[in-house]
C-alpha cells in the first residue's frame, strides 16, 4: 500500500462566500449526489443499461469548476463519468435521466446513453466514452474562441473551456499533446484532473512514473495546481483563478483535484481491490458533509434551509424519473436520423 | 481557361473558400510556413495568417480531435494529413468523433470538416507511405469519402467538401499532383455524390476511381483500336456510391469490371460487388470482375510494386475476357 498523499490544506477563510453562492454550490452537489443514487436504484431495477459510471464522492469538482463558469456560454467537456458534469452545466435532470432510459426526450435523443451525453444549448461538448478523446475536442473548442477573437475580430469571444478527465487518462498521449498545444497557443482552457486514485483496477501509482499530476504542467510552462478535491471551496477558489486567467487571455491551467469515488468504477464493477481502510478514510471526507458544516458554522445557512433544498432536489430527481418513464421511445422509423447534418 | 496543375487546383479551391468564409481554416503539419508537403497551401499563410494556416505539432490524433472540437463550435476546419497514412494515428478521432458524434449526440452537433491529403501508392515510397486507406475508412458511419482524379474535379469537389456540413474524407493521389488541365475561369462546384461518366460506351462498364482512372483510360485506348467500346465511370464519391449512374450504365452494358488501387479484401470493389448483387443482379450477364491491388504491404522494389497494383494491360485482358464471356 502506497503512502496516501497529504491533501493540500486550504484555508476557508481565504474566500469570500456569499449565502447565495454557498447555497448554489450546495444545491448543485446535492443534485449530483441524489441523481446518481437514483441512477443506481434504476439500474438495479432494470431501467437503464450498459456501463453506468457514477460520480458519488467527486461532486466538489464538478460543482466547484463548472459553477465558476458562465452557464450556456463557456464549454464543458466530460468523459463517460458525465452525468453530474451535465447537470452542473445546466442540462435538466429530466433530459439526462431520459437519456439514460434511452428515451426520445433524452439530451442525446436516446442515441447516446450514459457515456454520450450532449447538449449544444448548454455548451456541453459531450461525454466521451474512450479515454482521453475529449481532451483534443475541448482544446479545439478553446482554439475556436481564440480564433473568433483574433481572426474574426469578435470582441465578445472570451469563452472558457473546461476539460474533465481522470488520473488514468493523464498517461495517454492526448493529454500531453493537448497540454503542449494549449500552452503553445495560449488557449483559454482548464484541464481538470479528477484524481480518484484508481483507473478501474489500476492504482494510480502503478501506472505513472510521477504520481503528482499537477507537476506535469510545469514542463509546458503552464501553472499546475494541486487541490483538495473533497473541498468545494478549494476547487471553486482554484477554478475562479484559472477561469479568470483563461478569460483574460493568459492561457491554460492544469488543476489536479485529489478526490475519490464512493462507488465502484461502474455499476458492473465488484470493487474488490480498494481496501476498506482506504474507502473509509475517504468517505469521512464527504464533500457534501464538509460543505454543510462550513455553511452552518459560517452562518450562511441553517439546517432547515439545507433540508428544504434537499427535499426540493429529491422531488426534482423523482420527477426526472417520472418524466423518463413516461417519455416515448425513439421511433424505429428514425433509426437513420442524425447520421448526416441533413437528417 | 487557365492551364492548372492538380495541386494548384486544390490550392485555388482552398484559397477561394478561405476568402469567401472566415470560418474556414487549415490545420496540419507544415501547412503554414512550409506550404504543405505537396505545396497545396503554398504561401497561403502570408495571405491569411498563422491561425488560419495552423502549423500543428506532429500529433495527428490530437490535432484531428481539435478540428472536431472547432467544427462542433462553428468553425470549418480542413485537416491536411501530411501523408494520409499518418492519419491512422487519428483513426479514433476520425471514426468515433468526426464520424459518429453527430449521431451519438442525437443531432446536437454538426461536424463540418474536411480531412484531406496525399494517399495511394506512389513510386517506391515503401509500405507505410503507400497505403490504400479507403477500405479502412469506408465502414465508418457518418463519413463521406471522396477521391479526386483530375485538376478539374479536384477543385470542384474540394470546394463542395469544404461547404458540406458533414465530415468529408478527401483523398488525393501522390502521383496525380502534377496533372495539368485547363480549368474554367469562373467559380464552379461539383456535387459530392455524383459519379462521372468519363467515356461512354456500350460493351462493358468499368468502375474506377483516383489514379486507376488513368490506367483505365490508357487501357481504353488500346481497346478502342481493337474495336471494343467500354464505358468508363469514375466514382469520385466512394461513400455514398452513386448507384444512379452505376445502375444506368449496367442496364446498358450488363457487364461490370471494377478497377481499384484498393486492396482486394474488404475493399471498395468488394462493397460495390455486394451492392450490385443486392440491386442489379438480374441485369448481369456475367459475375462482376474485380481488379484490385494485392493483399500485401506495398513492396519497395519497383518490379514488385508494379505487380502489386493493377496495370493497363491487365485491364485490357479483363475486358477481352469479359466480352468473350470467358469469365
Ligand atoms: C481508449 C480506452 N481504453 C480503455 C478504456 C476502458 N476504461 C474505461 S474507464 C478506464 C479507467 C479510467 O480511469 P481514470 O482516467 O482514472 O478515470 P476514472 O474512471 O477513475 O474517473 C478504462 C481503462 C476506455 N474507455 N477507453
Ligand atoms: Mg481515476
Amino acid at each position: 500500500m502506497v503512502q496516501e498523499r497529504t491533501l493540500p490544506t486550504f484555508h476557508a477563510s481565504s474566500v469570500e462566500m456569499s449565502r447565495e453562492e454557498g447555497l448554489r454550490l450546495y444545491e448543485d452537489m446535492v443534485l449530483g449526489r441524489m441523481f446518481e443514487d437514483k441512477c443506481a436504484e434504476m439500474y438495479y431495477r432494470g431501467k437503464m443499461f450498459g456501463f453506468v459510471h457514477l460520480y458519488n464522492g467527486q461532486e466538489a469538482v464538478s460543482t466547484g469548476v463548472i459553477k465558476s463558469m458562465r452557464p450556456g456560454e463557456d464549454y464543458v467537456c466530460s468523459t463517460y463519468r458525465d452525468h453530474v458534469h451535465a447537470l452542473s452545466a445546466g442540462v435538466p435532470a429530466r433530459n439526462v435521466m431520459a437519456e439514460l432510459f434511452g428515451k426520445a426526450t433524452g439530451c442525446s435523443k436516446g442515441r447516446g446513453g450514459s457515456m454520450h451525453l450532449f447538449s449544444a444549448e448548454h455548451r456541453l461538448l459531450g461525454g466521451y466514452a474512450f479515454i482521453g478523446e475529449g481532451i483534443p475536442v475541448a482544446t479545439g473548442a478553446a482554439f475556436q474562441t481564440k480564433y473568433r477573437r483574433e481572426v474574426m475580430g469578435d470582441k465578445t469571444a472570451d469563452q472558457v473551456t473546461a476539460a474533465f478527465f481522470g488520473d488514468g487518462t493523464t498517461n495517454n498521449g492526448q493529454f500531453f499533446e493537448c497540454l503542449n498545444m494549449a500552452a503553445l497557443w495560449n488557449l483559454p482552457i482548464l484541464f481538470v484532473v479528477e484524481n480518484n486514485k484508481w483507473a478501474i483496477g489500476m492504482a494510480h501509482e502503478r501506472a505513472t512514473s510521477q504520481p503528482e499530476i499537477y507537476r506535469k504542467a510545469s514542463v509546458f510552462g503552464m501553472p499546475g495546481v494541486e487541490v483538495d478535491g473533497m473541498d468545494v471551496l478549494a476547487v471553486w477558489s482554484a477554478a475562479q483563478t484559472a477561469v479568470a486567467r483563461a478569460r483574460a487571455g493568459e492561457g491554460p491551467t492544469l488543476i489536479e483535484c485529489l478526490t475519490y469515488r464512493f462507488r465502484g468504477h461502474s455499476l458492473a464493477d465488484p470493487d474488490e481491490l480498494r481496501s476498506k481502510a482506504e474507502k473509509e478514510a475517504w468517505l469521512a471526507r464527504d464533500p457534501i458533509k464538509k460543505f454543510t458544516t462550513y455553511l452552518i458554522e459560517q452562518k450562511l445557512a441553517s439546517q432547515p434551509d439545507l433540508k428544504e433544498i434537499d427535499s426540493r432536489i429529491q422531488a426534482l430527481v423523482d420527477e426526472a424519473v417520472q418524466f423518463a418513464l413516461e417519455s416515448p421511445e425513439p421511433s424505429p422509423s428514425e433509426l437513420y436520423r442524425y447520421i448526416f447534418s441533413e437528417d | 481557361m487557365a492551364e492548372t496543375l492538380l495541386f494548384n487546383a486544390l490550392r485555388e479551391a482552398i484559397d477561394e473558400e478561405m476568402a469567401r468564409d472566415p470560418h474556414v481554416l487549415v490545420m496540419g503539419e507544415d501547412v503554414g510556413h512550409y506550404g504543405g508537403s505537396y505545396k497545396v497551401t503554398k504561401d497561403l499563410y502570408q495571405k491569411y495568417g498563422e491561425l488560419r494556416l495552423l502549423d500543428t505539432p506532429i500529433a495527428e490524433n490530437s490535432f484531428t480531435g481539435m478540428a472536431v472540437g472547432a467544427a462542433m463550435t462553428g468553425l470549418r476546419p480542413i485537416i491536411e494529413g501530411m501523408n494520409m497514412g499518418f492519419l491512422l494515428l487519428a483513426f479514433n478521432q476520425i471514426a468515433n468523433n468526426a464520424g459518429m458524434l453527430r449521431y451519438t449526440s442525437g443531432g446536437n452537433y454538426k461536424i463540418p470538416m474536411v480531412i484531406r491529403g496525399p494517399g495511394g501508392v506512389g513510386r517506391q515510397l515503401g509500405a507505410e507511405h503507400s497505403q490504400r486507406l479507403e477500405a479502412y475508412f469506408q465502414a465508418v458511419p457518418g463519413l463521406k469519402i471522396v477521391a479526386c482524379s483530375t485538376p478539374y474535379n479536384a477543385k470542384g469537389l474540394l470546394k463542395s467538401a469544404i461547404r458540406d456540413d458533414n465530415p468529408v474524407l478527401f483523398f488525393e493521389h501522390v502521383l496525380l499532383y502534377n496533372l495539368k488541365e485547363n480549368l474554367p475561369d469562373g467559380e464552379y462546384l461539383l456535387p459530392l455524390d455524383k459519379a462521372e461518366v468519363v467515356r461512354s460506351g456500350k460493351d462493358v462498364t468499368i468502375l474506377t476511381y483516383s489514379r486507376m482512372r488513368h490506367h483505365v483510360m490508357q487501357a481504353a485506348k488500346t481497346l478502342e483500336k481493337d474495336g471494343y467500346d467500354p464505358e468508363v465511370i469514375d466514382l469520385l464519391s466512394l461513400k455514398p456510391l452513386d448507384f444512379e449512374t452505376i445502375g444506368t450504365s449496367i442496364r446498358k452494358t450488363h457487364k461490370v469490371i471494377v478497377v481499384e488501387e484498393c486492396m482486394r479484401t474488404g475493399g471498395i470493389g468488394a462493397e460495390i460487388v455486394a451492392s450490385i448483387n443486392d440491386r442489379l443482379f438480374d441485369e448481369l450477364d456475367a459475375p462482376v470482375l474485380r481488379l484490385s491491388s494485392q493483399d500485401i504491404p506495398t513492396p519497395y522494389n519497383g518490379t514488385l510494386e508494379n505487380l502489386t497494383i493493377v496495370q493497363p494491360q491487365q485491364i485490357v485482358e479483363a475486358v477481352e475476357k469479359m466480352i468473350a464471356l470467358r469469365v
